[in-house]
Formats: structure tokens, sequence, C-alpha cells
């Protein structure tokens, strides 16, 4: 019950669309700080900016009580050196922790994240998330503190990065004592809701279902200060317009320009499909710095070829529990727990060989039952009940019948193995920012994944906290700047363009036919001739088909909208790719034209904006960021800590 | 009297994402508000079960059952190409969510 066909079975009609129509509507309101995108970094922004007095507006194309990655949940607090049961600094931590992520590191981030995410973690659990084993229901388990209640895991705990930790499988590795302590195990589920409810009672204005569209500049003019935003209501189809003295683009992750199908839509891609490179997009238009753009990998988890994370999707993170085959013989995988010190890191060629001989037999089972049972519940009724979509897989598994204490989970790794190489993911590429991670726009902030190089949940928690208060002391110190009617106009234009056709191509088609050009030339096999193709392909596509795209309602227009946005993005990674004249992993980058590495070159990131309409390039070298502990406290001479609510 | 056959398109996939129980749902649009996909529209009568509309852009985060506030109203239906299977360690006994 409930499909639309039952409805037009048992009314005879389809129903009419539930939401007032206002194409060609428009609201206009004003803040001291405008955020695009609320989802984790959005709605810390929005707090830390709103407590320091600023008034303050959230633009979410969803809800934000359950919107972005983080929505669902999060069951790893990650890097949190300052945590009172960590054994290692976190300036210390943060260096490591930079060094483990590769020369391309964000250290901006990772340096905010290590030194303030204990505290965003300790106004997390003020705001009613739940971050403790209070009602001691995990007693016994491996990592819990009895003392703070504080439940660590394993990840991290035997060194920086996700590869198998120093002194692997020497004796006495990883003992409890020496352990890092540095990430934890919290019940993340709970934190969305209380994160808008905090927004709430701080007097942000949520805009719920208002898809950002376009940066504002000062004048109109591509380059100058960001003066506001403006927005589609994806319900009703009204434009909006902001004016703001400061921005924050936190409008999450780059979407997927390499992935067909949008049937079974979400089964496609790791983020959901609201996550589609807006942010990256119009700030290219307005004149922002991006970096990281060449980089591209074969997809990983969660992809359309693969079964969703989780319900067996073999890279999960199910952590402590060994992989078995169908015999029960170990398999050379990670357990992800204190066994290898939390690593991810899995001997894929030895399990492939072991296959073909017979080693090992598939298919391959987590072996939840293998385990002491309290570990298992606590990977079962915490970990995964916590992490984000695995809730729903907890929920349903449980109440199919499924018992950890007995039972042992289908494992597809090996069965579907990597993704093919045309099917690629980005993710890398993002906004450049600076100390204060304002970009290179006055006005013009980022935080989370909308950064380059950005990490997870609490880089994107501590990050948002971070840009809220910078954004905020910025729109203090100066004048609202001066919109033009011009810029508002066009982009009312190029934002509706899509409604004023009865037929055409719908977006759904629009997307499989960019999915086509970057598979067949933005794939595993790059070269100048193939990023020329991909390039004259995609002008024609803006020539020919963007011009016929058209949207029923205001849902649709969202799709479409986001289609342009993904179409922009492509083209800004290819001409990153084209820039980059030489293959390394360390970029994902291999060229068949440049198969070589250029040592010279690697010492810069590429940054691309646009002047005056055209890509410019810039290379800024590796570690532009200075001495991490030395700007960062020059930068915050007057950071107050936890937030002290009002008695 | 033969039923009413109408002329439409092609069902999109997963056909349901979700189930809905008219006789628990009390029509509060939970579900509608927290989907981040806008995958339901509410029922244009007041009370009744929202429309699913758009359920081939779903993305099985599953927020809308979990957030569901009557308990047997909505279930989560897990599409056929990704209904996880478990095997009895003891028993080599395979399941599979049905
Ligand atoms: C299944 C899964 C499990 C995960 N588990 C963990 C974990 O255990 N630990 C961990 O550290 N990390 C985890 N992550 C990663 C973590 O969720 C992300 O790092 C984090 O959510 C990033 O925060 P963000 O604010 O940058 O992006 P998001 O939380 O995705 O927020 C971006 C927001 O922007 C909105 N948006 C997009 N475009 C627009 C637009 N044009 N206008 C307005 N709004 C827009 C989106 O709707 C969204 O709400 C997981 C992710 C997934 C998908
Ligand atoms: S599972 Fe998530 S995306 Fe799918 S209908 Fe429910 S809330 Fe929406
Ligand atoms: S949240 Fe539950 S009770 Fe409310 S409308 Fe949705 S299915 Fe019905």
């Amino acid at each position: 019950m409930g499909t639309w066909h039952e409805y037009l079975k048992t009314n005879g009609n389809p129903p009419e669309w539930p939401y007032p129509i206002k194409f060609g509507e428009e609201t206009e309101l004003e803040a001291d700080v405008c955020i695009l995108g609320g989802g984790i970094a959005g709605c810390w922004a929005a707090i830390s900016a709103a407590r320091t007095g600023a008034k303050v507006i959230l633009m979410e194309k969803a809800d934000v009580r359950r919107s972005g990655a983080g929505g669902p949940g999060c069951d790893h607090w990650c890097n949190v050196p300052g945590n009172p049961c960590s054994r290692v600094d976190p300036d210390t931590w943060a260096i490591e922790e930079m060094k483990a992520g590769g020369d391309f590191s964000n250290g901006i981030g990772i340096q905010i994240q290590c030194r303030e995410d204990w505290d965003t973690l300790q106004e997390m659990e003020q705001m009613g998330g739940k971050i403790r084993d209070d009602k001691d229901e995990f007693l016994g388990v491996e990592g819990r503190d009895e003392k703070t209640k504080l439940m660590f895991s394993p990840r991290y705990s035997a060194g920086a990065g996700l590869g198998l930790p120093k002194g692997y499988g020497e004796p006495n590795f990883n003992p409890p004592e020496k352990r890092n302590n540095m990430v934890i195990r919290i019940w993340g589920s709970t934190f969305k809701p209380a994160l808008k409810k905090e927004c709430k009672r701080l007097g942000v204005t949520i805009l719920d279902r208002v898809m950002a569209t376009s940066l504002l500049n000062e004048n109109g003019k591509q380059g100058a200060r960001i003066v506001g935003a403006t927005g589609l209501n994806t319900r009703t189809g009204e434009f909006v317009i902001v004016k703001a003295k400061a921005v924050i683009i936190s409008a999450g992750g780059s979407g997927n320009a390499w992935f067909m199908d949008m049937e079974h839509g979400g089964y496609s891609s790791m983020y959901s499909r609201n996550n589609s490179s807006d942010g990256t997009a119009m700030a290219w238009r307005a004149g922002a710095r991006v970096t990281m753009m060449e980089a591209s990998s074969p997809y990983r988890i969660a992809t359309g070829l693969k079964h969703k994370w989780y319900t067996g999707g073999g890279d999960a993170s199910y952590e402590n529990i060994p992989m078995v085959d169908s015999n029960g013989k170990i398999l050379p995988y990670a357990t992800q727990g204190w066994a290898d010190g939390g690593a991810m890191f899995s001997d894929g060629p030895k399990m492939r060989a072991g296959i073909q001989s017979g080693e090992y037999e598939l298919p391959f089972y987590a072996d939840f039952a293998g385990i002491d049972p309290k570990e298992a519940n606590a990977t079962w009724n915490l970990m995964l009940n916590e992490e984000s979509t695995t809730k729903i897989m907890v929920k349903t598994m449980t109440e199919g019948g499924f018992d950890y204490k007995r039972d042992q989970i289908m494992n597809y790794n090996m069965m579907e193995f990597q993704g093919s190489q045309q099917y690629r993911e980005p993710g890398r590429g993002g906004l450049m920012v600076a100390w204060d991670l304002k970009t290179n726009l006055d006005g013009l902030y980022a935080a989370g994944t909308a950064t380059f190089q950005p990490g997870d949940h609490s880089y994107a928690a501590a990050t948002g906290r971070y840009a809220g208060r910078k954004a905020a002391a910025y729109a203090k110190s100066i004048d609202a700047g001066k919109v033009c009617r011009d810029q508002i106009d066009a982009e009312k234009e190029r934002v509706l363009a899509p409604t004023k056709r009865d037929g055409g191509i719908e977006w759904k088609e629009l997307h499989n036919g960019l999915c086509r050009v970057m598979q067949y030339y933005v794939g595993e096999f790059k070269s100048e001739r193939t990023l020329d193709l991909a390039l004259e392909e995609i002008e024609r596509i803006e020539k020919y088909a963007v011009p016929q795209l058209y949207a029923l309602d205001p849902h649709k227009l969202m799709r479409s909208l986001e289609d342009l946005s993904l179409i922009e993005h492509a083209k800004i990674m290819i001409r990153a790719m084209k820039e980059r004249k030489l293959s390394n992993p360390k970029l994902s980058l291999s060229r068949v034209d440049y198969p070589n590495n250029d040592e010279e070159e690697m010492k810069y990131y590429l940054a691309l904006r646009q002047e005056d309409g055209k890509p410019v390039f810039e290379r800024i070298p590796l570690r532009y960021w200075g001495n991490m502990k030395e700007q960062y406290e020059a930068h915050n001479p007057d950071y107050t800590g936890v937030y002290k609510p009002e008695a | 009297m033969a039923e009413k056959v109408f002329a439409i398109p092609n069902v999109q996939t997963p056909s349901v994402p979700v189930r809905i129980d008219p006789a628990k749902c009390i029509g509060c649009n939970t579900c509608v508000e927290v989907c981040q996909i806008d995958v339901f529209i509410p029922n244009p009568e007041k009370g009744k079960p929202p429309i699913i509309l758009h359920p081939e852009e779903c993305w099985y985060c599953g927020c809308c059952a979990t957030d569901c506030p009557t308990p047997g109203a909505m279930a989560f239906n897990w599409p056929l190409p990704l209904k996880p299977r478990w095997r009895n360690k003891e028993t080599g006994e395979v399941h599979q969510l049905t």
C-alpha cells in the first residue's frame, strides 16, 4: 500500500502536486551569515555562528533533521586526541594523521579537527547527543573506559592511517596500555535531530527544502566579494534570494558523474543523490579556487554494481569480526579490530589466488558467532546500529531472525570484486581554504566535505563549528555588500528554464549522457586525446541537450539542476586532469600519454578558478599552511573552548 | 465487471522501498519530512498514508522507517538485489530476508 500506482487505481486519477506551485515568485531574506547545506558541517556552522550573536540563515536541500551523509547516524568520532583517555598530544597526532593521508592532505582541516573535535563532541552531548555508555549496556566490552564510560574503537589504536600499523604480527602487538584511544564509538543517530533542535533554539532561520543554486558576487562580478546566495524551493519552485555578509559552503560531496542508472538510484553511490557537486559548481562560477579536481578513483563501496555497504558489501567495518570462508577458514581480511589495530587493509590478491586454487571456498562470511558475544553485541547493536544507513540493516535483519550470537553474515566483496575501473568516483576535490577556512573570495568560507581532501564526520563537525565562528566574526567587521539585480535575474532564468519547456530531455537521460562521456573518455585510460574528446562531447551536450532539458515539477527541476552541477563539475575535473601531465597514485591519476611521475609537479597542488569566464591555473606548494601548531594558535588566540550554555 | 486497467508507464525500481500499513499509519507525515530524497508526498486526504512517488531515488537510509512514531505502520523493504543473507554457524543453513 502507498504507491503512486495504487493511488491511481483507487482514485482513477494521479494525485495533484501537493504543494503550491510558485515558479517565478521570489522571497528575499537577509542575514549576517548564510550557510548552504545543513548536513553535519552546516549545522555546526549555524550553531557556532548563532552563538556569537550573528543572524544566521541555514539553507538545506532536504530537511535538516536527517539530511546529508551523516543524517541517519555515525558510529565513529575519529581523530579526537583531545579526549581525556588519549595517549597522543593533538598537535603530534595532527602531523601523524596528515602524513598518513599522503602528500595531498588537508593539514588545516586536520589540525582544526585534532584541536577542537573533543570540545565539539562535548557540545554535542550538551545538546542531547549520546556519546557514552551511561546506561552500562556495554560493560566489559574492550575499549570501554570505566571512568568516563566512553567507548573507544580499535580504529587508529596502533597508529594513524588505515593501513596495517607498524609492529603488526609481532608479539604483544597493540596492548591496551599503549593504545592511542583516538576514535570514540558514539550513538550518532541521535545527533542530527539534536543539531536541528539547537539551531531552532538559537533562532537560526532554517530553510528546509531549499536548494542553493548560486553565489552572489558584489556588483555581479566574478571573483568579487560574496554578498549572498540564491536558492530554489524544491517543493514549490519559489526562488529565494539571501543577502548575507558571509556565506559558508557546506553542501557536501561531489556527486556521481560516472555512474548511470537512475533506477535504484541510491544503490548506485555511497552518498545520496542530494550530494551532487552543487557547492563546487556554484563556487567555481563565482570565481572561487578549487583544488585536487584531477583525482578520481574506482568505486570502492556501495556501488551500483555491488551490494549496498554493510548488508554484506564486505568493505564494511564489522569491527573485530573475522572474515571466514565457507569452511570456516580465517581469511587474510582486516578485522578492523584490536587484532590488527583497526586497520582496513586486506590482502585482496592473496584471497583471489586462494579462491582460484581452492584454498578459500566462496561464499565468505563475517563470523559474528565466532567471537565473544559481548564484542559481537557492541559491533552489532552499537557500532552498526548507529552507523548511518546501517541502522535499518540491524533492524530489518534482527526482525528477520538474524542473531549475532549464532549467525554469520554473507559477504559479497570477493564475489563482486572491485567495481570496474571505468566506474569511478571523485571525492578529493573541493574548495581551497586558508586558516580561517576562508576561500580566495572575501565573504566565502567552506567546511566539511566541501573543502578539498576532506575528512569524516568529526572533521565536518569541527570544521563547520570553526567556519561558523570565523564567518560570523568577519560579518561583524563589515557592512553589507551590494547584490546585483542582473546577476539575480540571469540566475533565475537559468534555474527556471527547464520549467518553460513541455518536452525534450528529462534529467535522467541527461545524467546518463554525461556518465557515458565520463566512462568512455575519463575512465582508467586517460590521455590528451580522450580528455579533449570528453570536453568536446560535453560541449555538444550543453549545446544540444541542455537547451531541451525539461522539468514537470519543482522536484524534477531540482534533479535537473543537479545534473547541470555535475556537468560543471565534470568539466572542472577534466581540465585539471589535462593540466596535470603525469601519472601518480598519490593523486589517483593515471595518464596513458604521461605514464611517468613528475617530481617537480608533485610538489604542488593544482588550483583552478575562473577569471572573466576563463580557467586560470595556479600551483600552490604542498603544506602551504605552514607550521600547523603555530599557525593554528596564531589564528585562534581568542578560542574559548566548550560552549557554556546560559543558566 | 473487469477492473479498470490504465495505460501507464513502467513502474520504477525498486517497486516498493517501504511498505505502509494503512490500518496503522496515522498520516502524520513524519516520514515525508525526514526523507532526504522526497520519495514521498503527503496524501491529499489528511490523515491517510503518504504516497510513494519517487521510489527509484531512495538511497536506503531507512530514516523514514526508524523515525516513524507509529509501531508497525512502516516496514522497510530491501529491493530484491539488496536483500541480505546470513547463515547459521552451527547448521550451515543460509537465510535471506524476504
Ligand atoms: C553510510 C555512511 C556511513 C558513514 N559512517 C561514518 C562514520 O561512522 N564516521 C565518520 O566519521 N564518518 C562517516 N561517514 C561520513 C560522514 O557522514 C561524512 O563525512 C559527513 O556527513 C560529512 O559532512 P558534511 O556536512 O560535509 O556533508 P553532509 O553531511 O553530506 O551534508 C551536506 C548537506 O548539504 C546538502 N546540500 C547538498 N547540495 C545542496 C544545495 N545545493 N543546497 C542546499 N543544501 C545542499 C545536503 O542535502 C546535505 O544535507 C559515513 C557516510 C556514509 C554515507
Ligand atoms: S529509506 Fe531513506 S531515502 Fe528511502 S524512502 Fe526512506 S527516508 Fe527516503
Ligand atoms: S511516519 Fe509512520 S505513521 Fe507517520 S505517515 Fe509515515 S508511515 Fe504513517
